[in-house]
């Protein structure tokens, strides 16, 4: 057997879960276990109690309330993927959902596990940046809600509390006039993000940006909003040069890493292109 | 501590006591004694392990056993129904869809979710739907048209 020896608990309520949690000593959350499992089988991660989310009732399915798609923390990256909701009102979500992992680890890795988790090259936290995600954890205090901007803390580490659980991903429609797109270069055999880049873009009827968001994935320790690209779009119309010039300032505020898919000055170029094309797709969906 | 799980595997419920670090897939191929489903990489990456759980594919080895208590299961086994081999097996003998063979569970398997979701999917299409199955025989061409063949006789078997 592959992974070291844990006990498993399966609460059946948040509270249950909350309770195990506060009280367990070295215990880990598995909600879908495409990040968690893996690294218990290279023994990169051996906790001693794991606390199975699947009986826990409430953390999944997809809504809509008002201006806001509530998607519960459970959700897979199919259901997100596969949302006639989500493709309708906030299509990047959707289809930032349909790059990550491959099928299999679409119908069992959840949202809310990979926000968790935090790797620096998920897709999903450069779309949760750029559109405005908040993120509702819940602890033995009650409920508290966290922005993607102050979420994404370092290299696997996030805002969620060692005594909380993240139970909801709340995604902001943005209004009419507004387009978006993620895009990455992929790792050629794990397909995560060596670059990923999701920019979102709100266009006045003359054409002139009037909201722009745009986050990094993949190129540092974290995902980080690109505020230099977003000023750089701010209040301008967004013919070739000025997306080309906003794109510029991608890699700025990046702590990006070499590694051994690339040096330096390749991962902040990658980010630069990836901001450009991104930005050219947003704009052309929110033209319509 | 030893915990009780029972599951269909292929129609028949089976309950074992088992260790919770013990692996779904190692559960199948050693404890249920069905080794049609392939253990590859151990890195989640490649595919060979991949099943359907209560009618999604997913990667056995990176599941734990009691994970899956209570799952309806089908493997590789129970695909040929009455000594006739599925539509999708009947496509990798057709095409030559494989060449040492080791992937092949896992690309039916995962070939099976891709026709249910895209019945009659474009090649890019099935590429991009095995991005989780990895062949180092690097046979994908056949295997390609392997599921074309199926998705053209399972449609016209409607």
């Amino acid at each position: 057997m592959y992974p070291a020896a844990f006990e498993y608990h399966a609460p059946t309520s948040v509270r249950d879960a909350l309770g195990l949690l506060g009280s367990l000593e070295d215990a880990k959350i598995l909600a879908g276990g495409h990040s968690l499992v893996p690294m218990m089988k290279l023994r990169l991660a051996q906790p001693k109690h794991v606390i199975d989310l699947r009986k826990v009732p409430g953390l999944t399915g997809i809504k809509e309330e008002g201006s806001t798609i509530v998607l519960g923390a459970m959700a897979t990256h199919w259901d997100v993927e596969s949302s006639p909701i989500l493709k309708a009102k906030a299509p990047v979500v959707a289809e930032t959902a349909a790059v990550i992992g491959d099928p299999a680890v679409r119908n069992k890795g959840t949202i809310g596990g990979s926000l968790a988790h935090a790797d620096p090259a998920a897709d999903m936290p450069a779309t949760a940046i750029a559109l405005g995600f908040e993120l509702v954890c819940e602890g033995p205090k009650g409920r508290r809600t966290v922005k993607a901007d102050d979420w994404f803390q370092g290299l696997m580490s996030t805002a969620l509390g060692e005594d909380e659980l993240l139970v909801e991903v709340r995604v902001p429609v943005w209004p009419a006039g507004s387009g978006a797109c993620y895009m990455k270069f992929p790792h050629p055999a794990s397909r995560f993000a060596v670059v990923g880049v999701c920019a979102a873009v709100t266009l006045d009827k003359n054409g002139a940006c009037t909201r722009a968001g745009v986050g990094v994935t993949g190129a540092g320790t974290k995902a980080v909003r690109a505020r230099g690209v977003e000023a750089g779009l701010a209040g301008k119309r967004l013919d070739a040069a000025a997306i080309e010039a906003a794109a510029q300032k991608a890699a700025e505020g990046v702590d990006v890493q070499a590694d051994l898919q690339g040096s330096v000055e390749y991962k902040a170029h990658l980010c630069r292109v990836f901001a450009r094309r991104a930005i050219e797709a947003a704009v052309k969906r929110a033209q319509g | 501590m030893k915990l009780p799980v029972t599951m269909t595997i292929n129609g028949q419920s089976y309950s074992h006591e088992v260790e919770p670090r013990l692996l779904l897939v190692h559960h199948i191929r050693e404890t249920v004694g069905l080794t049609g489903t392939h253990v590859g990489c151990d890195t989640s990456q490649c595919g060979a392990c991949t099943i359907l759980m209560n009618g999604q594919a997913v990667k056995a080895c990176t599941l734990f056993a009691v994970q899956a208590d209570g799952a309806q299961i089908t493997t590789i086994e129970g695909m040929a129904k009455n000594g006739e081999l599925h539509p999708i097996q009947q496509g990798f003998w057709e095409k030559h869809g494989l060449q040492c063979g080791f992937c092949t569970p896992g690309m039916i398997m995962a070939a099976a979710q891709m026709l249910e979701r895209y019945p009659r999917p474009t090649e890019e299409q099935i590429r991009h739907q095995l991005e989780g199955n990895l062949c180092r025989c690097t046979g994908y061409h056949n295997i390609v048209k392997a599921i074309q063949w199926a998705a053209e006789h399972m449609a016209a078997g409607k």
